[in-house]
C-alpha cells in the first residue's frame, strides 16, 4: 500500500487480507484497521495486477493477483 | 454478442471515420449557447466583491447602504452559507473559497455579493459594501511558505500522512509518500549521479469561455441553474448539499463549454448564484471577467522540485528520488502526491523514492490542469534524464528506451505493470522522420516523455430509436472536445446504421442517474462504453419485436449489420429487418425500443507519450520560436481520430505556453499583477507551427473497443521536451518554467560569465 496509508497500519506497506471483491476488502481492513476506515472513505483506489479500479467494488479478485492500494486519482 | 463482449480482433465500420462534428456548424455561426447566453424573465444581475489583500483578517462587513440602494435585491455574505451538518472538509473549503468568512485568503477571495437589476446598480452597491479588513503578513512563494518564521495561513493545518501526528501548526498540508528499493544503495552503484532543483510558474488552464450561470431557486424550494461546466450532476450534488436542497429538486442544466481542461470541475460562483435567487426570489446572472477567472479561480500548482539520479556508464538508472513541493492555495489538496505518483513512472527503477508536500500559500485556490500536476514533475525528470544522457555520452532516446518501464516492471507508485504503451511510443519517436531532420543555427531539439492515470466512473445513457428507424443517445458527460461525434460513431457502429441517422444529446440532471464529470480523460472511454451496453440492450428488444412481427422464437432471430435475422428451422424464409422497419410497427409489438444503461466504468489504463520539438533561441535577445513539434501517444481505438489528434495538439500547445510564457506574476504586495490575457500571453497560432501527431493504437483490453482516454497526457511532455530543445540550442540547462525570453538571455550570460 502507498505511502499515506501505512501509519494506519503501524508502518507496514503490506498487510495479509483474504477477500473475493474489493467491497470485502475494503471492509475486512476497515475491520482489522480502524485507523484505515477514514481513509478509505476519503478515497482509496484499487489496482489488481496493474489495472486501476476507483469505483467498481465488485471487481472480483483473482487468486494471486497483486493487489496495491492507491489514493484516488482526480483529473482534468 | 453479449452485453459486455471484449473487443477481439473487430473490424470497425463507422469508428475510425472522420465525420463532420453535429455540433460545428451551431459552435461557428454563434447560434450554440454558452454559459453567459441563457435569459431567464426577471432575471437579476450578480455581481461579487473580492479582497484586494493578498491575506487579512476580516473583522467586519457592512451592507446596510448596499441594501437599501434602489434596484438592489439581495446582498449575499459568508454568514448566509450555513454550514452547520456538513462534515466533508472538502465541501467546507469549498464554501469558504467560494465566499470568505473569517479570513480573506489571496488577492480576489470573495467577501460579499449583490444581485440587481441592473449591473450599473449592482457594481455601486459593491461600492457601498463596506468591509473592515486587518491586513496580515502574506506568502506566495512555496519554498518561503516552508520555511521557518514563514506566515501561518491556516493554524488548523497539521500535516496530513505524517505518524505521529504534528502538533504544531505549519503550511505543509499532506505529505505522501510513493516507491520501493533502497535508493542509498542505488546511488552508491551510480557512476554520475545529479542532483538539481526545478521551478515551474503557476498556469492558467487560459480557457476562452469564463464561468458563468444562471441560478434561479423558487419559493417551493425547487431550483434550476444553467451553468458552464465540466460536470453537471456533480456541480448538482455538491450545490445541493451546500444549500441544503434535496438534489432531485435541482436540476443543472450544461451549457456548451468554451473550454474547461480542469478548472470547471469545480465550483467557483454557482452556490453564491443560487443563494443570491433564494434570498431575492428573483433568477440571478452571474459571470466572472477575465479577470475574475484568473486572480479567483483555479489555476494549477506553482512548484519546487528536487530531484537526484544516479546513472551507470552504460546507462542503467540505478537509483532516482525526488522531493516535490507544490502550491494549492489556501486550502489542502493533494497535487503533490499525484507529482510523486507519475514523476518516474516512466522507467524500470530498482530504488526509487518521492514524496510530495502540499504547501499552503496565499493564492488562488489549486484545481486540476489536464493531467494535473504530472507536467512539473516530468520537466524535472525528464530535464535530469537528459543530463545524464549527456554526461555518458549516450543519446538521450537510448537512455530512455533502456530504462522504460513494460510488462511486469514494478511502477514508481506501486502496483506491477501489466501490458504499457511506453516502449512504443519511444520505438515509434526513434523511427520518426523528425528525430532525423537537419536543425538549422541557434535550433536545438528536445524530447520527453510523460504518463498519465487516465480513469473512468460512473455512467449512465439512454438510446431510443424513433419511429423511423433513427436513433437518439442521452448521455450526461460534457461535449468539451468533441463527445457527441464521438458517441454517434460509437451508437453507429454498434447498431449498424448510418452516422447521421444518430443524434447525441447531452441531459440535464433530471433525465438519467449520476455521471461523472467530464475529466480524467473518461468522457468517451467510460460514456462510450455505457452506450456501447445501451445499443446492445436496444438491439435485444429489436430481436424479440423482429420474433413477435415473424411468430417465431427469440432464439432463431440473429442482428447482423443492422438488421434482424430470421434463422433456424422456423423462419429461414423471412426476409431481413432493419431498424426503421422494426421501428415502424413499435406501436404494435410493445411500444417504444430503448436501451437504458448504468455503469461504473473501470479498467481506463495507463497512458503514455513521448514528445520531440525544435526550438530556436535568439542568442542576442532570448527570444524562442518553436520550429516544429511532433506528439506520439497511445490512444487505444481512435474514436474520431481528427479529435483525437486535437486533444494531442491542445495539449501541446497549452504545454508550450506553459513552458515559454505563462506564469502568475505577484507583486510585493501579494497581489496579482498579470490577470488578463494581455499580460499573461497564451500562445496564438502565429506563435506555433502545425503540431504533428502520430496516434498508437495499442487496444484497451477492458473496453469492448479497445478505447482509452487521450484528452490529459499530451499536457505532459512538452515543458520538458520544450526545456530540453532550448539546452541544446543554447547549451545551457534551464531549470526554471516558463523559459521566457529575460530568462534564458539571463541563463545564457550567466553561462559566459562563469566560462
Amino acid at each position: 500500500m502507498w505511502g499515506g496509508l501505512r501509519p494506519a497500519v503501524g508502518g507496514a506497506d503490506f498487510v495479509e487480507i483474504e477477500a473475493k471483491t474489493i467491497r470485502l476488502l475494503m471492509t475486512k481492513l476497515a475491520e482489522s484497521y480502524p485507523k484505515l476506515e477514514p481513509l478509505i472513505e476519503d478515497g482509496v483506489a484499487v489496482s489488481i495486477n496493474g489495472t486501476i479500479y476507483q469505483d467498481d467494488w465488485s471487481k472480483i479478485i483473482p487468486t494471486d493477483a497483486e493487489i496495491y492500494l492507491l489514493p484516488r486519482i482526480e483529473g482534468g | 454478442m453479449g452485453i459486455d463482449t471484449p473487443m477481439k480482433d473487430r473490424v470497425f465500420k463507422s469508428v475510425g471515420t472522420r465525420p463532420t462534428r453535429p455540433d460545428g456548424i451551431d459552435k461557428v455561426t454563434g447560434r450554440a449557447r454558452y454559459g453567459a447566453d441563457f435569459n431567464m424573465p426577471g432575471q437579476l444581475h450578480g455581481s461579487i466583491l473580492r479582497s484586494p489583500h493578498a491575506h487579512a483578517s476580516i473583522k467586519s462587513i457592512d451592507t446596510t447602504k448596499a441594501e437599501k440602494l434602489k434596484g438592489v435585491k439581495a446582498v449575499v455574505t459568508s454568514k448566509d452559507f450555513k454550514t452547520k451538518g456538513i462534515t466533508d472538509p472538502d465541501l467546507l473549503d469549498i464554501i469558504d473559497n467560494c465566499m470568505a468568512s473569517k479570513t480573506a485568503y489571496y488577492d480576489g477571495h470573495a467577501v460579499a455579493a449583490v444581485a440587481a437589476v441592473d449591473a450599473k446598480t449592482a457594481r455601486a452597491a459593491l461600492k457601498l459594501i463596506k468591509v473592515v479588513y486587518k491586513k496580515l503578513k502574506h506568502v506566495t512563494d512555496v519554498d518561503e511558505a516552508m520555511s521557518p518564521g514563514a506566515p501561518l495561513i491556516n493554524k488548523k493545518c497539521f500535516t496530513q500522512g505524517v505518524e505521529p501526528a504534528p502538533t504544531k501548526a505549519s503550511n505543509i498540508a499532506v505529505r505522501s509518500e510513493f516507491g520501493h528499493g533502497n535508493v542509498s544503495e542505488g546511488f552508491q552503484q551510480a557512476d554520475i549521479v545529479i542532483k538539481r532543483t526545478y521551478k515551474t510558474g503557476q498556469s492558467h488552464q487560459g480557457y476562452i469561455e469564463p464561468h458563468a450561470c444562471v441560478a434561479s431557486i423558487s419559493p417551493d424550494g425547487s431550483g434550476e441553474m444553467w451553468v458552464c461546466t465540466q460536470g453537471h450532476f456533480v456541480f448538482r450534488q455538491q450545490c445541493a448539499e451546500i444549500l441544503g436542497l434535496d438534489a432531485a429538486k435541482l436540476r443543472v442544466t450544461s451549457s456548451e463549454i468554451g473550454g474547461g481542461f480542469g478548472g470547471k470541475t469545480h465550483l467557483w460562483l454557482e452556490p453564491v448564484a443560487l443563494l443570491l435567487s433564494r434570498k431575492a426570489n428573483r433568477p440571478v446572472k452571474l459571470v466572472m471577467s477575465r479577470e475574475d477567472v484568473f486572480r479567483a479561480s483555479g489555476p494549477t500548482s506553482t512548484t519546487s522540485i528536487d530531484v537526484k539520479m544516479g546513472v551507470t556508464k552504460d546507462g542503467v538508472i540505478t537509483a532516482a528520488e525526488a522531493e516535490l513541493r507544490y502550491a494549492s492555495g489556501p486550502y489542502a489538496g493533494a497535487w503533490a502526491s499525484y507529482g510523486a505518483m507519475t514523476s518516474f513512472a516512466c522507467y524500470d527503477l530498482k530504488n526509487v523514492k518521492t514524496v510530495g508536500l502540499d504547501i499552503l500559500v496565499n493564492r488562488p485556490k489549486t484545481t486540476a490542469y489536464r493531467a494535473p500536476s504530472a507536467p512539473m514533475a516530468a520537466f524535472a525528470v525528464e530535464s535530469m534524464i537528459d543530463e545524464l544522457a549527456d554526461r555518458i555520452d549516450m543519446d538521450a532516446i537510448d537512455l530512455r528506451i533502456k530504462n522504460a518501464a513494460k510488462e511486469g516492471t514494478r511502477s514508481s507508485y506501486g502496483p506491477v505493470y501489466g501490458p504499457i504503451g511506453i516502449g512504443a511510443t519511444l520505438d515509434a519517436a526513434k523511427k520518426h522522420p523528425h528525430m532525423k531532420a537537419p536543425l538549422g543555427p541557434n535550433q536545438g531539439r528536445g524530447m520527453a516523455c510523460g504518463f498519465w492515470f487516465n480513469f473512468g466512473g460512473q455512467s449512465c445513457t439512454d438510446l431510443n430509436i424513433s419511429p423511423d428507424g433513427t436513433a437518439t443517445l442521452t448521455f450526461g458527460t460534457i461535449d468539451v472536445g468533441g463527445a457527441r461525434a464521438s458517441m454517434s460513431l460509437v451508437v453507429a457502429e454498434e447498431l449498424g446504421i448510418p452516422y447521421d441517422k444518430v443524434k447525441a444529446v447531452i441531459a440535464d440532471t433530471g433525465s438519467l442517474g449520476h455521471n461523472e464529470m467530464t475529466d480524467g480523460s473518461r468522457g468517451t472511454f467510460a460514456s462510450s462504453m455505457s452506450a456501447i451496453r445501451s445499443c446492445r440492450l436496444a438491439i435485444d428488444d429489436m430481436r424479440q419485436r423482429a420474433a413477435t412481427m415473424w411468430d417465431i422464437d427469440l432464439d432463431d432471430v440473429t442482428w447482423e449489420n443492422g438488421h434482424a435475422h430470421a434463422g433456424g428451422s422456423s423462419g429461414s424464409n423471412h426476409a431481413p429487418l432493419s431498424i426503421a422497419d422494426i421501428a415502424a410497427r413499435a406501436h404494435k409489438t410493445g411500444g417504444p425500443i430503448a436501451g437504458h444503461a448504468q455503469i461504473v466504468a473501470d479498467g481506463a489504463g495507463v497512458s503514455f507519450a513521448t514528445h520531440i520539438c525544435d526550438i530556436e533561441v535568439d542568442p542576442d535577445t532570448g527570444q524562442t520560436r518553436v520550429v516544429r513539434y511532433t506528439v506520439i501517444q497511445d490512444a487505444g481505438k481512435a474514436v474520431h481520430p481528427t479529435y483525437v489528434e486535437g486533444q494531442f495538439q491542445g495539449g501541446a500547445a497549452q504545454g508550450i505556453g506553459w513552458a515559454l510564457n505563462e506564469e502568475y506574476i505577484y507583486g510585493k504586495d501579494g497581489r496579482l499583477e498579470n490577470p488578463g490575457f494581455l499580460d499573461y500571453r497564451i500562445p496564438v497560432c502565429s506563435d506555433l507551427p502545425m503540431i504533428d501527431t502520430q496516434i498508437l493504437e495499442i487496444p484497451n483490453p477492458n473496453h469492448p473497443y479497445g478505447i482509452r482516454g487521450v484528452g490529459e497526457t499530451s499536457i505532459v511532455p512538452p515543458l520538458a521536451a520544450i526545456g530540453n530543445a532550448v539546452s541544446n540550442a543554447t547549451h545551457v540547462r534551464m531549470t526554471q518554467v516558463p523559459m521566457s525570453a529575460p530568462r534564458i538571455l539571463s541563463a545564457i550570460h550567466a553561462n559566459k560569465d562563469s566560462d
